[in-house]
This record gives structure tokens, C-alpha cells and sequence, in this order.
């Protein structure tokens, strides 16, 4: 009995010493140091290629006060633009998610929605934006957010949508032996299995939606967004700034993309551990 | 006292699927069949021919085309309802975002067990399938026989009067296999359930069993029932004895009159 026991269940543990991510740290600081040197070497000119020296002075004096061509402050904008990422993902997701139960739970739904949703999902949605400008006005804030709603809903949608209806046949027949409603079905079986699906959805959507932000506010909407900093910045060849304003977008990026890389963890306690994550 | 009903009952039963259209294919035709209270009963026959779906038409989970499926005397969607089975697939089926305990407590909790209730017997199942210890892992960090020892425990938590198997060692190396055929035995009798195993196995049908229903290709109709008079009690030295050579012989002769490779 036990000879098939003792090979495995010891039970896993996620490696979370630094070990883990110093390569990564390592390779981050030398690209810097390469890129710093480079440009120093070869005498690039700050135009093309600011040094990260510059980029980063560029971005602590721009943090809290504005120096340049535009009125407001790196973290203003930076939390402007944050807004406007995160209202935009929190609706699209929650769209995303309902329609896709609805398409689950309703055949006919489901067929109708999804090549719609698969051909939504090839077009570039960001080309929008200026026809929302249209829509809900260049000033408002509303044009940006929609861009940002309708890019990060096609991939919780469609990901989602597979996850409630690729469930294995066996559950089903096995929750059908019970005399379980589709209620249950749905509560215990699909919504489950949809979970990972919906996860690596909101892992694309999190940083998307920030894409999203930055390129609708480049077409208008209120100036105190990253987008208008690094539009403006760049057309005064004020190119340091500019660098620094796509920093804060990336860091911003990033920690959407931690956050839903967190979120994972504490949402699928079953998960199994992959090495490298 | 009435004359005891039998556990199953199935008569006239034909299966066919698609009737109306050119991909129309009988599964199953004309097939009668009484399984006893408390009775191992083995379905076999060459692949395609009908004998999970006729598991199926048992566990109300495909309805027949033709004739009458009774199970402990009602029909087998009635049955299906009042949860007279526990059904053992082929792939565990173990629901990965649960543990182990939580598994077995599946059937328990759609039937609004109370939580105490619900893990004192899967811990009870899990002593019973031998995997006390288990309880508190998750399904992937189990072997595939440890996992269908799982699925075994759970089709049993609420002690069912019957029990419905589609192939659930098929997928076991051989070792671990007989393994799990000796325990079944050891599980059903002390249980006191009725089973109906389907298998492409002769050796598994003839071990376990007191009776193998051979089935004909496709469309599959009973073509012999061997009885396996083996005993109540079976171990590892059955399957060395002279009267298990020829019962699995008697059953394997019988696959080759039906045609089959196996």
C-alpha cells in the first residue's frame, strides 16, 4: 500500500530567497552600466539616446515639481495616468467576466458573442481612440477610460469564456451522477476551472491596460497624463524628460503585473509550483 | 417476505446514437440483464462496443433509445436522483482545486451534509482507502493510484448501495493494477456494495467478478455470461489457482468467438 506513497506529497514550497531573482538583478544592473558606458564610448548624442544617468536626474527633478514644457509634476501625471489604467481595467475586467458567464450559461449567447469577440481581439482597439475622443468629449477623462475598458476586455472575455466551458467531460458526468443543477455545476466545476484561465487573462490585462492609458491619452483627454509629458517632452527634444516619464509608466506596468501575479498566489492556493515563479 | 429486487435490471435496452442522420450508430441492442444485490458483475468485450455506454444507461447519465433500465426497482433516472450510485471513471476526475478530504466530501456537501459531518467520514473513507495521511494534500501531489483510490473513496463516501466503474485502473501499470484489485475486493466486501465493472481486461474481469458479461462488437449485444465461481474470499493466490486458469480461459475463448483482439 504505501510503496506509491513515499515517492511523492512531501509537499512544495515556491522558492522565495533572493537566489531566485538575482540573476535577473544582476543582468538589470550590468544592461544599465553597458548602456551608460555605450553611449559615453561612442559619443551618442543625448537626442537619440539620453544616458540613464540623465534619464534618472531628468526623473528626480521632474518627480514632485514640473521643470520642463509641462504643467504638471511625474508623479501627478504618473498617478493620473494610474487612474485612469486601473477605473478602465476594473470595468473591463468585471465586463469581461459577466459576459463571459453569460456566454457559458447561455449557448446561443456564447455563439454569437465569441467571433465577434476573436475578431474584436485581433484589431488593433487602440486605433479607437480618437473616435471615442468623438464620442465622450477630447477633454473628458472618459474617452481614455473607454480605450482602456474595451482593450482589456476581449482577453478576460475570450480566456475566461474557455476556462467556464473546456471543462473535462468526467466532472461533469461525475456532478450529473449526483443530481447536481447546472447551478452547482457551475459553481463547483466551471467556475473553478475558469479560475487559472481567468488569472493568466488578467496577468496580459494588467499591464495592457496601461499600454492602453498612455497611447488613448496621446490622442487627447486632460494634459496632466504621462501620454501628453512624453508627447510634449519629446517634440521640445527635452528627451531626458521624456525617458523619465516612460519610466514611471513601465514602473506603474510593472506593479499592475505584480499585483495580479500576487493576486494569483493568494487566489489559487492549489497552484502547482513551477520552478522559475 | 417479497421476493428480494434485483440491484439492476435492464430489459430490451437498445442505445442508438444519432438516429436521424447519416452518422446514425447503434450502440446497443436488445440487451437483458438482472445484476443481484451485492453481486460483482464485469462487462468486457472488444473496444467500441458499447459497454461503457451501457455503464451509462445504468447510471441514467445516457437514456436508452429502446426497453427499460430499473435500478433497486425504480427507474435509473429516479435512482440517478436519489443517489443510489457512486460512479469510478476512468481518469480520477479528482476536482484539482480541492483537497483530498474536500473530494471525498463532494457528494456529501450536494447532499447539505453538515461540515463536521462531512469530514468525519471522509476521514473515515480516507482510513478505509488506506491514505489517512492524505487528506490535507492536493490531488496533483498523489500518484495516479493514489488518486484513484481518491476517486474510490469519494464515489463511496455516501455509502451507496451500488457502485458503477468505467475502467478505473485502466490506466495503472500492472503492479499497482492488481494492487488495486485486491483492495477493491477487500472494499466492496466490507462495504456490502453491488458493482458493475467495465474493463478490456480478462484477467481483471475474471478476478474480480462473480460473473463476466461478454459483449459482441459493435452493435453490442450480450453474448455470453460466464460465471467466475470463485469464492467470496479472493488473494493473491487466486490468481495462481488451476479454477482461475479456467475461468479467465472460459472468458477469453468467449472474447474470441465475439471477434475481439484482445
Amino acid at each position: 500500500m504505501t510503496a506509491d506513497t513515499t515517492s511523492v506529497a512531501a509537499g512544495y514550497t515556491v522558492p522565495r530567497r533572493f537566489g531566485a531573482v538575482a540573476p535577473a538583478v544582476i543582468a538589470g544592473v550590468v544592461l544599465l552600466a553597458l548602456w551608460e558606458l555605450g553611449v559615453r564610448a561612442f559619443g551618442i548624442r543625448e537626442f537619440v539616446l539620453p544616458r540613464p544617468s540623465s534619464i534618472g536626474q531628468a526623473l528626480v527633478d521632474n518627480w514632485s515639481t514640473s521643470e520642463g514644457v509641462s504643467t504638471v509634476s511625474l508623479r501627478q501625471a504618473g498617478w493620473n495616468t494610474t487612474v485612469i489604467a486601473v477605473s478602465g481595467l476594473v470595468v473591463g475586467v468585471s465586463l469581461g467576466v459577466a459576459l463571459a458567464l453569460l456566454a457559458s450559461r447561455y449557448v446561443r449567447v456564447g455563439r454569437t458573442l465569441t467571433p465577434f469577440a476573436v475578431a474584436a481581439n485581433a484589431t488593433p482597439i487602440v486605433a479607437l481612440a480618437p473616435i471615442f475622443n468623438a464620442w465622450f468629449g477630447i477633454t473628458s477623462a472618459l474617452s481614455n477610460q473607454a480605450v482602456v475598458v474595451v482593450v482589456v476586455f476581449f482577453p478576460v472575455f475570450l480566456n475566461t469564456a474557455r476556462g467556464l466551458l473546456e471543462v473535462e467531460p468526467s466532472q461533469i458526468e461525475l456532478m450529473r451522477s449526483y443530481g447536481a443543477s447546472d447551478l452547482s455545476v457551475l459553481r463547483q466545476v466551471r467556475i473553478p476551472n475558469a479560475i487559472p484561465f481567468f488569472l493568466t487573462s488578467l496577468r496580459l490585462a494588467a499591464p495592457l491596460s496601461v499600454i492602453a492609458a498612455i497611447v488613448a491619452e496621446y490622442f487627447g483627454g486632460p494634459q496632466d497624463r504621462l501620454g501628453p509629458v512624453i508627447t510634449q517632452n519629446a517634440s521640445f527634444a527635452r528627451y531626458a524628460e521624456a525617458w523619465a516619464a516612460i519610466v514611471v509608466a513601465s514602473v506603474v506596468g510593472l506593479a499592475l503585473f505584480a499585483l495580479a501575479v500576487g493576486f494569483e498566489r493568494v487566489a489559487m492556493p492549489w497552484r502547482r509550483p513551477v520552478d522559475g515563479q | 417476505m417479497l421476493t428480494p429486487v434485483p440491484a439492476i435490471s435492464i430489459q430490451g435496452v437498445g442505445k442508438t446514437f444519432n438516429p436521424d442522420s447519416d452518422g446514425r450508430i447503434v450502440a446497443l441492442d436488445g440487451i437483458d440483464l438482472d445484476v443481484d444485490a451485492q453481486e460483482f458483475v464485469s462487462l468486457i468485450g472488444p473496444s467500441g462496443c458499447g459497454k461503457s455506454t451501457l455503464l451509462r444507461l445504468i447510471a441514467d447519465l445516457v437514456t436508452p433509445t429502446a426497453g427499460i433500465v430499473e435500478v433497486f426497482g425504480k427507474p435509473a433516472h429516479q435512482a440517478r436522483l436519489d443517489r443510489d450510485y457512486g460512479m469510478v471513471f476512468q481518469s480520477a476526475g479528482l476536482f484539482s482545486w480541492r483537497k483530498v478530504a474536500r473530494n471525498i466530501e463532494l457528494p456529501l456537501e450536494l447532499m447539505g451534509w453538515s461540515k463536521a459531518d462531512r469530514e468525519a467520514r471522509s476521514a473515515e473513507m480516507l482510513e478505509l482507502v488506506q491514505l489517512p495521511e492524505f487528506g490535507n494534500h492536493y490531488p496533483w501531489q498523489l500518484s495516479g493510484g493514489m488518486q484513484q483510490r481518491v476517486a474510490i473513496a469519494r464515489a463511496l463516501s455516501f455509502k451507496p448501495r451500488l457502485l458503477l466503474m468505467d475502467e478505473p485502473f485502466g490506466a495503472l501499470d500492472e503492479m499497482t493494477r492488481e494492487h488495486m484489485q485486491n483492495e477493491l475486493l477487500e472494499l466492496v466486501a466490507e462495504v456490502g456494495t453491488t458493482v458493475v465493472f467495465v474493463t478490456h481486461s480478462v484477467s481483471e474481469a475474471t478476478f474480480l467478478s462473480d460473473r463476466v458479461v461478454v459483449l459482441s462488437p459493435r452493435p453490442g449485444r450480450i453474448q455470453e455470461i460466464i460465471d467466475v465461481p470463485l469464492g467470496d474470499h479472493r488473494t493473491e493466490e487466486t490468481r495462481e489457482d488451476e479454477a482461475y486458469f479456467k475461468c479467465a480461459t472460459e472468458v477469453r475463448e468467449a472474447l474470441r468467438r465475439v471477434g475481439a483482439s484482445s
